[in-house]
């Protein structure tokens, strides 16, 4: 009757998929050769890349790290290879990578720097990864920036405990008068406070504290910072102290009192509409003229509060950037919980617009951390000044591109960290609004 | 707001020129240190060695001020100026001299208010070709493609030779010495015009020096010397006479060693007054008696000074030319100590 011919009763077996379309193979036909342009396109790029490597590659490690001099430098080159083109002397890096990291800083108080340096690292540990570090190590972090400067410039112990506490006495008064007055006079009385202390008080409390108990270490002249050491010392408190300082301009911003408001646009649009090289000649030149003679206001004080302002009036716009991207219900929420002002910023608002400018805050950093080679031009020796002053040396006269690959190379290392620990933080502060 | 801003500086300016010129000498005694303005890095001139010491002839000329003063030609100060910074640093006495080979000009004398305590070194600007070029005069430049630092006067005097001259040129704009020697190497331009002692500086570092050459003409005059602010005399003339010291001990013999022999008393009366071991200049300058010697001992007589840094035994290799003493034919000429 009826004739069936064949049915499958059971699956095939499933079978590898052709050669050419899995594993190494399968990867380049599909991304390196799906057609004859992407082909052509393909090998064009492969011989580029061959041509820079193939120059770059000789000249990175066929190269001289013992010499004294550039001369000695292209002898050893011309006895070892027979030219001297095509091979970096990277003996000026061995010779004076001390200077170019840490200046004319005194050789032996380099730990101190390094000291600085590693426990920069410990500080930052307990803000950057909030969830794996134990939060009693924000004690270091609250610490840090009094410790610091002790480290580097040296000098007694009790300018920076005058200096903490100045915070304390700010913080009394604050407490004692807004319990008697209201809050914003304990703010302002606070803050008066703190200033009198610092301006005048503290001077004859180290004064005073050093005749009875003088503890202290050797101090440091600003005149001999330099190097890489510089930078990190002004991107560091460039980045650490703008940030707040944004925070509360862009909220100035967008106040309802008038004059705080256009006290913050005033200042957020002047410093933008100056470029960073006036501001630091300013710093260098002009500050000088206006203080009376005599008066020692640090230069490398001078450039750091010139960066911090420069950086702060870019900070300020990122972060209005994101608290325009928040939803209106975002603020009228805050206000239906019955939230006042600072709670909603707090809790609600700030964490939010900051997620949103991580991106924008972290380019911002990076850009202030490279503006720092700019003091150069002022005389301040950072790597950039280290490099003309060591090219004019005799013995280096001539000398370029391995100076410049290395100072390169110490600032890849630095933004690369920062701009892949953003990425890392936002993936973390990912919740999924889309 | 610019305007308004210009004419606040500059009577901040004023009043603090005013009030800085109450006695240099008194204020660098006081703290016990010169600060010395220099350049940030200067071939021979002035650099920081890599342990940090300042080294370079212009450098020698604050250390033989602060041995004057201070009898300690390392209790100096030294403050890195660039170009841009230097009349600035000065001006607003942040540094009490600067010794930066800043050419003394009519304008910088008698416009900025300085005044310069005599001339280190005589410079004057030149031409660099490469010897393939086949060229051994500046006037057979004709049509030449020339390097040049903008801003500067060396610009203004290569326009002037040309014109005078009445040949054309191409300039090719640069902003540093460091930066011209790249261009020129690197086929850009086919002359390189700057001072002659940076010149000679330049070649020296290249890989093949013989194959370039220096033309003959000189066509500037640049002296180069060490400048104080205006008013302050007394201060002034520290600088001045520390600097003849320097090229009076060269002319009368006095050098770093024979200077402990010959300040115990020679026969020769002006030695004996410039060591100090007759009459009494250095009270005269407010300074004690040995002032000129210990500025001697610190580097080294004139002559021992330009040997170190800058001679020919150096790879810099300047000859002393018109640096020499005027009974050698230079133009180095101290008034007497007397």
């Amino acid at each position: 009757m009826s004739d069936v011919s064949f049915v499958r009763t059971e699956m095939l077996p499933e079978q590898a998929p052709p050669a050419s379309e899995v594993g190494a193979i399968g990867w380049i036909r599909h991304n390196l050769f799906s057609g004859w342009f992407n082909s052509i396109l393909t090998l064009v790029s492969l011989y580029a890349i061959w041509y820079v490597l193939s120059g770059v590659l000789p000249w990175i490690f066929q190269s001289v790290w013992n010499a004294n001099s550039l001369n000695e430098c292209r002898e050893i080159m011309i006895a070892t290879w027979g030219s001297t083109h095509g091979h970096a002397c990277w003996a000026v890096i061995n010779d004076r990578w001390l200077q170019l990291l840490f200046g004319f800083y005194p050789s032996h108080l380099y730990w101190r720097p390094i000291v600085s340096l590693i426990l920069l690292l410990v500080a930052l540990a307990p803000v950057l990864y909030s969830d794996r570090v134990p939060s009693k190590m924000l004690i270091v972090t609250a610490i840090y920036p009094f410790l610091m400067p002790f480290l580097m410039w040296g000098g007694t112990i009790w300018g920076p405990i005058a200096a903490a506490l100045g915070f304390v006495v700010g913080w009394g008064v604050y407490t004692l008068v807004s319990k008697r007055l209201s809050g914003l006079f304990g703010m302002v009385a606070g803050v008066a406070a703190s200033v009198i202390w610092w301006l005048v008080l503290s001077s004859y409390f180290v004064g005073a504290l050093d005749s009875i108990l003088p503890i202290g270490i050797e101090a440091v002249q600003s005149r001999q910072f330099g190097g890489f050491m510089l930078a990190i010392l002004l991107g560091v408190v460039a980045i650490g102290v703008s940030l707040p300082i944004g925070i509360v301009l862009a909220l100035g911003r967008q106040s309802d009192l008038m004059i705080v408001k256009y006290l913050c646009v005033g200042f957020i649009e002047f410093i933008r509409g100056v470029p960073l090289i006036t501001l630091l000649f300013v710093a260098s030149l002009l500050l000088n003229l206006f203080l009376p003679p005599g008066t020692n206001f640090d230069i490398i004080l001078r450039v750091m509060i010139m960066m911090t302002l420069f950086s702060a009036a870019y900070m300020a716009e990122v972060i209005r950037g994101g608290l325009a991207a928040l939803p209106r219900g975002q603020y009228e929420g805050a206000d239906s919980l019955g939230l006042n002002y600072w709670q909603a910023q707090r809790l609600i608002i700030m964490p939010q617009a900051l997620k949103i400018s991580i991106p924008g805050i972290v380019s911002t950093f990076i850009g202030i951390f490279k503006d720092t080679t700019l003091v150069s031009i002022i005389g301040l020796f950072d790597v950039i000044g280290l490099a003309s002053a060591i090219r004019a040396d005799t013995a280096w006269n001539g000398i370029y591109w391995e100076l410049f690959a290395f100072i390169a190379a110490l600032f890849f290392v630095v933004c690369f960290s920062m701009s892949r620990y953003s990425m890392y933080l936002e993936r973390k502060l990912q919740t999924g609004h889309h | 707001m610019k305007k308004s801003v210009i004419l606040g500086v500059a009577t901040v300016a004023g009043l603090a020129a005013a009030a800085a010129t109450a006695g240099t000498v008194d204020d660098v005694k006081a703290r016990g240190k010169l600060n010395c303005g220099v350049s940030s890095g200067l071939a021979g001139f002035s650099l920081p060695d890599a342990n940090g010491e300042w080294q370079g002839f212009d450098v020698a000329v604050c250390r033989a001020v602060a041995a004057a003063v201070l009898g300690d030609s390392s209790a100096v100060e030294f403050v890195p100026t660039t170009g841009k910074t230097r009349f600035t640093a000065l001006a607003s006495g942040e540094i009490d001299m600067l010794a930066r080979n800043t050419t003394w000009t009519f304008s910088r004398d008698v416009d900025l208010k300085f005044e310069f305590a005599g001339v280190n070194y005589y410079d004057g600007q030149g031409f660099m070709v490469p010897k393939a070029l086949g060229v051994s005069s500046a006037k057979e430049l004709d049509g030449a493609t020339v390097c040049i630092q903008t801003g500067t006067t060396t610009e203004l005097n290569l326009a002037d030779f040309f014109r005078a001259n009445n040949i054309s040129y191409e300039p090719v704009p640069i902003e540093t010495n460091a930066e011209a020697q790249q261009q020129y190497l690197a086929g850009a331009c086919d002359v390189y015009t700057t001072d002659a002692s940076g010149l000679a500086a330049t070649r020296a570092t290249f890989e093949n020096p013989g194959d370039h050459v220096l033309l003959p003409e000189i066509i500037s005059k640049e002296p180069l010397g060490p400048l104080v602010r205006h008013g302050d005399h007394e201060w002034g003339d520290v600088v001045r006479w520390t600097l003849n010291a320097l090229v009076s001990a060269e002319e009368l013999g006095v050098t770093s060693a024979n200077i402990d022999e010959l300040s115990a008393g020679t026969d020769n009366p002006e030695v004996n007054r410039l060591l100090g071991t007759e009459g009494t200049l250095g009270e005269m300058l407010g300074l004690n008696a040995d002032w000129a010697a210990s500025a001697i001992k610190a580097g080294g007589n004139y002559g021992e000074v330009f040997a170190k840094n800058i001679g020919e035994e150096t790879p810099i290799g300047l000859a002393r030319g018109l640096n020499a003493q005027w009974t050698d034919g230079g133009l180095l000429y101290s008034p007497p100590f007397r």
